[in-house]
């Protein structure tokens, strides 16, 4: 059937928000978006990563984040960086290569690591209206690699996207570079509440690379509109430490806006 | 040159680059004319029944909430919104039935506070037209290809998606790299509103934190309102040009507004007004609440100042002041609500 079970010690977004923070390697550059990937990025630069050179597309430039920006383009994303600058200079810097890793969350994404955040149903009359692409589209373009990190199930793991918003790999290998794409490895890693996923090399379809502690392969299958591939081998992702987890509740997120959901 | 892909999105705003620079030469005075006026003045003189609009700022960060407020006022209506970073602007302006058409980058969200009721109603009742879509770069791109007075700008996002097969972007092959490269046009907002820390009477302003896309969208503007938290005397522009965000010349009229982006962010000066979002977000989730609201805000107060006494007055915005400066912790009622 699939087992989730879940340690006490910890909630599946606080958990999401500790294993998302350990692919931002120390001295790489982030373009990070609002919400989860914003949480996991200030808990790297707390941790592991002091030395991350974070941008947000407002035109802030390396800031050593003191408390959650409500916005992108809140002043606190201004808190000791080396620039507020514009969106014009970050977009364009991005464009020509200074963004490592860009960071995104989204509400559907397909089994290429494509992304809506446009509408759910008809373009002209949807079910619901969703914000569009804000930063997103520019990010996974420009970034040399993507990390998604999202709440998994059979509705937001789909087999077709009702509006491709921002690329993954498109339709697959070379998808990318034949729609005129800035060179780079697009999608790189999907993080959810269940577990890591990467993309297979040869059909840049989503494959399972960890299981978050207390998930087996079923119940990521099982919260999934498509198949997922499932290696030979499965690692086990690091569980959130208690420092991480004071970090998150006491420093980076005290009110729980968004570790609270 | 080979034309790819062409976007089925509705071209807001663009004019012929020569069309464009006799409108600059016959309407944007080079002299330094003293601009001050009411918000309500520049509004009814600035800003027609289905003009093009943009407002400046984030969304919800350096928002020209007064002129904002006067449009609404005014009963402004078949508007085109650049939906660009938009959150709380284009929210309320929606919600209050002004708008009819918006070209969406980011749109109907609040980030962290959640997606918009009021304008995503507006957009699934099918009351306001999303006519195109974009991305932020993209519309940013729109506009410094018409700050440079050019037809259009080459870029290297949208491409492969259905963002750009809903946009007013074309894709061709780069005559240079022979690769596809995504051409995005121009826009000239016929009106666009920008919030400031400060201003001359000429126009020439000042701003703190990010200045966003406020450069490009203060000179591709056809016509433009500025609000300033504090007028200040030429002579503090000219002791520290390399302040200057926007110049004199691009600028139609100068309003002095205090706390003119309440219930948004004034970087380095107050934080957001989150209880006041808050009630918006919980009144915008039907119409009866909209109007709730606009009557008790906009409809029952003459200007901005009348409406800063109904938010909760100086007591209020000071705690604002102490938020920003991180020295009072912030709430988010319309978080704890919804837990």
């Amino acid at each position: 059937m699939g087992s989730t079970s879940q340690d006490p010690r910890y909630t599946p977004t606080e958990l999401l928000a500790c294993v998302a923070s350990g692919f931002l390697e120390d001295g790489c550059s982030v373009f990070v978006g609002t919400g989860l990937p914003l949480i996991a990025t200030m808990l790297a630069q707390r941790t592991h990563a002091p030395g991350l050179l974070i941008f947000f597309e407002a035109g802030s430039f390396g800031p050593q984040l003191k408390a959650l920006p409500i916005s992108v383009g809140d002043s606190r994303t201004l808190h000791r960086a080396i620039s507020a600058s514009s969106m014009h200079d970050l977009m364009s810097i991005s464009q020509a290569g200074f963004v490592d890793y860009g960071f995104l969350g989204g509400a559907q994404m397909d089994s290429r690591g494509n992304i809506n955040t446009t509408v759910i149903g008809d373009h002209a009359l949807p079910k619901a209206r969703l914000p569009g692409s804000g930063g997103a589209n520019d990010v996974a373009s420009f970034a040399h690699r993507t990390l998604i990190i999202m709440r998994q199930s059979e509705r937001s793991f789909v087999g077709k996207l009702d509006f491709l918003t921002t690329p993954g790999h498109l339709d697959g290998p070379g998808g990318r570079q034949r729609a005129g794409l800035p060179v780079g490895d697009g999608p790189y890693r999907v993080v959810t509440q269940l577990a890591v996923y990467d993309f297979d090399e040869g059909t840049k379809r989503l494959r399972l690379h960890s299981l978050h502690p207390g998930v087996d392969v079923a119940a990521v299958q099982k919260n999934s509109g498509f198949s997922i591939l499932v290696p030979e081998r499965v690692a086990v992702s690091p569980a959130p430490t208690a420092e991480q987890l004071r970090l998150l509740r006491e420093v980076i997120d005290p009110a729980g806006i968004v570790i609270g959901k | 040159m080979k034309v790819l892909q062409e976007g089925t999105g509705k071209l807001l705003g663009w004019h012929d680059p020569d069309e464009q620079r006799l409108w600059v030469h016959e309407h944007k005075t080079r002299e330094l004319v003293d601009k001050r006026c009411s918000v309500s003045e520049a509004v009814s003189r600035l800003i027609q029944d289905g003009d093009y609009v943009a407002s400046g700022g984030f969304g919800h960060v350096r928002v020209g909430m007064a002129v904002l407020y006067e449009i609404i006022r005014q009963k402004k209506r078949h508007l085109k919104l650049a939906g660009k970073t938009a959150v709380h602007d284009a929210d309320v302006l929606m919600s209050a039935g002004c708008v009819d058409e918006v070209e969406a980058a980011y749109t109907f969200g609040h980030e962290l506070r959640g997606l918009s009721p009021g304008s995503r109603r507006m957009v699934q009742t099918g009351r306001v037209k999303v006519v195109a879509e974009i991305s932020n770069a993209g519309y940013q791109w729109r506009f410094l290809a018409g700050m440079m007075g050019l037809p259009f700008i080459p870029a290297r996002n949208l491409l492969g998606t259905d963002t750009l097969r809903y946009s007013s972007a074309k894709v061709i092959e780069d005559p240079f790299s022979g690769k596809p490269i995504c051409l995005i046009p121009a826009a000239y907002p016929d009106a666009v509103f920008i919030h400031v820390q400060r201003a001359d009477k000429y126009g020439n302003c000042q701003i703190d934190g990010s200045v966003v896309e406020d450069i490009e969208l203060s000179r591709c503007a056809r016509r433009l309102i500025v609000t300033t938290e504090k007028l200040v005397d030429t002579d503090e522009i000219r002791s520290q040009p390399d302040r200057t965000a926007i110049p004199y010349f691009v600028v139609d009229a100068v309003c002095e507004v205090p706390f003119g982006s309440h219930p948004c962010q004034m970087p380095q000066d107050y934080y957001f007004d989150e209880e006041h979002i808050a009630e918006w977000l919980a009144l915008s989730k039907s119409d009866q609440g909209v109007q709730e609201y606009l009557d008790k805000y906009v409809f029952s107060v003459k200007d901005f100042a009348g409406y800063l006494d109904k938010v909760g007055g100086a007591a209020l915005l000071e705690r604002l002041r102490r938020i920003e400066r991180y020295e009072e912790p912030m709430v988010a009622p319309w978080c704890t609500a919804e837990r």
